[in-house]
């Protein structure tokens, strides 16, 4: 029997007056890939930025409704708990610059002052860098800048940062917007590795990735929640006429 | 007729460039024939006698700056302490809080400031902190400089922060980072080549202001360490033996202005090499 780790009930979130994710109800499972899609603007970044509070970080931006992490509210707790119990991976691959690739993997704890003896964070630093695969491709140049990585490497390092905290879940942005087929498709092999640890929910708007590598499949459509169910399901015989158009192309 | 017509319009193409080049060349000259006078008239005064003596009085020969070396260092180095920490934390808020009312009236009275002409910031200077305090002292030109400093360091830390990518700060949060540390360790480490570039031409601009010191620092003949008291700086130097009638008090200010003028050149010079050595590149 799977456990819910996140839970949504009657969320909404706005921008000022646009009223941009509306009355979600979701459960999210533990230890699973789930996939948020939908067109542009349907709400689903916002969605996600939810989860980790990072939506309030925008002037304007409010919220209502409740959202549980192992049955705590998240709107309750101060956000920094939040955050590093939930990890983040964004759009674009954003490494510290002025950071070595070593110092990325290490920031979540360097920059927030907490202080770790050095063999523990070789050992931190290795374990996330081979998380993600990375560690081969990077470990003679760990005192190199992450920028100077290729934009599938900083992804990759970005991940690794986001797992060095050892979160319960992690978020993706559109992981993979911005990276070539071949770093594509080694992220997507990543999520199959990370889902034994961590729960991934992913925001996609590319519906075969969903396909590929996701459990369960969200679609939201003008900030609705319009189908969740089992990735199979929702591919093959989706309930609702709309999430039916979107996954034929209908609309996009 | 449509060949003579289009070469009429090449040779006006030709003649518009020559006269952009020609003016873009008009530009550099100014400044060389500012600085081979004074070069000319400074050159011969430099020695090292001369930066580590003070001034002697009429007749006497010989004699040096250090009391307005020592006075501008001091009086500089005071208004930095006052003026950096915070032009740059403001400089922070107003690139954090883009929209904020607090943010639109704080930007437009700094850039109004920096249109108050600098005599009458020192005549404010001498009113509220020169006759309460009592008396003429180095501090109060410092805080009259500081208030010049100010907008510099202010627009410049705004403008540098506003151009790095939002992407950089949410990295940051999403790491679970308090506010204070995203700026500390994230956002002024990447900014800091164009922060302290700003702060640097910021103390150039002041190097050679002399119209706020009149009526604070007032200028002092001794060498002085004493803040609370009058003190000499290279730009009083010049304009009080400049306008002296005696010849090697004129000498004298010939070679202050030459190293005034060196000052502020290195300083523009070490500012470029700064912002190219501390660039992060995003």
């Amino acid at each position: 029997m799977e456990s819910t780790i996140i839970k949504s009930r009657n969320f909404n979130a706005s921008f000022g007056s646009n009223h941009v994710v509306k009355n979600v109800n979701i459960d999210i499972p533990r230890n699973k890939v789930i996939a948020v899609m939908g067109p542009s603007g349907c709400g689903k970044t916002t969605y996600l930025r939810c989860i980790n509070r990072m939506h309030e970080l925008i002037p304007g931006a409010t919220s209502s409704g409740e959202m549980t992490i192992n049955d705590e509210n998240i709107y309750q707790m101060h956000p920094i708990f939040v955050r590093l119990k939930i990890g983040m991976v964004f759009q674009r691959p954003n490494p510290f610059p002025n950071l070595s690739i070593y110092d990325n993997v290490i920031a979540g704890y360097k920059l927030n002052g907490i202080r770790l003896p050095k063999a523990e964070r070789d050992r931190v630093v290795e374990h996330s860098l081979t998380r993600v695969a990375l560690w081969n491709e990077v470990k003679d140049s760990l005192t190199k800048k992450g920028s100077f990585l290729s934009g599938g490497q900083q992804q990759r390092l970005c991940i690794a940062r986001a797992v060095a905290m050892e979160p319960e879940v992690l978020l993706f942005d559109e992981p993979t917007s911005a990276l070539d087929p071949i770093s594509t498709s080694t992220v997507e092999e990543l999520f199959h590795e990370l889902k034994t640890n961590y729960t991934l929910i992913i925001v996609t708007h590319n519906m075969q990735q969903a396909a590929r590598v996701s459990d369960k499949t969200a679609f939201f459509y003008l900030g609705e929640l319009v189908e969740y169910d089992e990735t199979k399901i929702m591919f093959t015989a989706p309930k609702d006429s709309r999430t039916q158009n979107y996954i034929t192309g209908r609309f996009s | 007729m449509e060949i003579r017509s289009v070469k009429y319009r090449i040779g006006k193409n030709y003649g518009f460039k020559a006269l952009v080049t020609l003016f873009a060349f008009a530009c550099v000259i100014p400044l060389l024939f500012i600085l081979f006078f004074i070069l000319k008239q400074g050159i011969t005064k430099i020695n090292w006698h001369f930066l580590v003596n003070v001034p002697k009085p009429v007749g006497e020969l010989g004699g040096g700056i250090a009391n307005a070396l020592v006075g501008s260092i001091l009086i500089i180095f005071f208004s930095s302490l006052i003026a950096i920490p915070i032009g740059v934390l403001a400089g922070i808020y107003l690139s954090e809080n883009r929209k904020s009312r607090l943010a639109y009236w704080s930007r437009l009275c700094v850039d109004i400031l920096q249109g108050v002409p600098s005599i009458v910031i020192g005549i404010v200077a001498y009113f509220w902190i020169v006759k309460p305090l009592g008396g003429f002292s180095a501090i109060s030109g410092s805080i009259a400089l500081a208030i010049m400093m100010l907008p510099i360091v202010v627009r410049s830390t705004e403008e540098t922060l506003k151009l790095l990518p939002s992407s950089l700060q949410e990295a940051a949060f999403a790491l679970g980072m308090p506010f204070h540390r995203v700026i500390f360790k994230v956002v002024l480490p990447v900014g800091i080549s164009g922060i302290l570039s700003g702060v640097m031409l910021s103390i150039a601009r002041i190097t050679g202001e002399t119209a706020p010191l009149l009526f604070t620092a007032f200028g002092n003949p001794y060498l002085s360490f004493n803040i609370g008291k009058p003190m000499q700086s290279l730009p009083l130097l010049i304009f009080n033996y400049a306008t002296s009638p005696y010849d090697d008090w004129k000498d004298l200010a010939w070679g202050a202005s030459l190293v005034l003028l060196l000052w502020v050149l290195l300083l523009n010079i070490f500012t470029k090499l700064i912002t190219r050595k501390w660039k992060v590149q995003l």
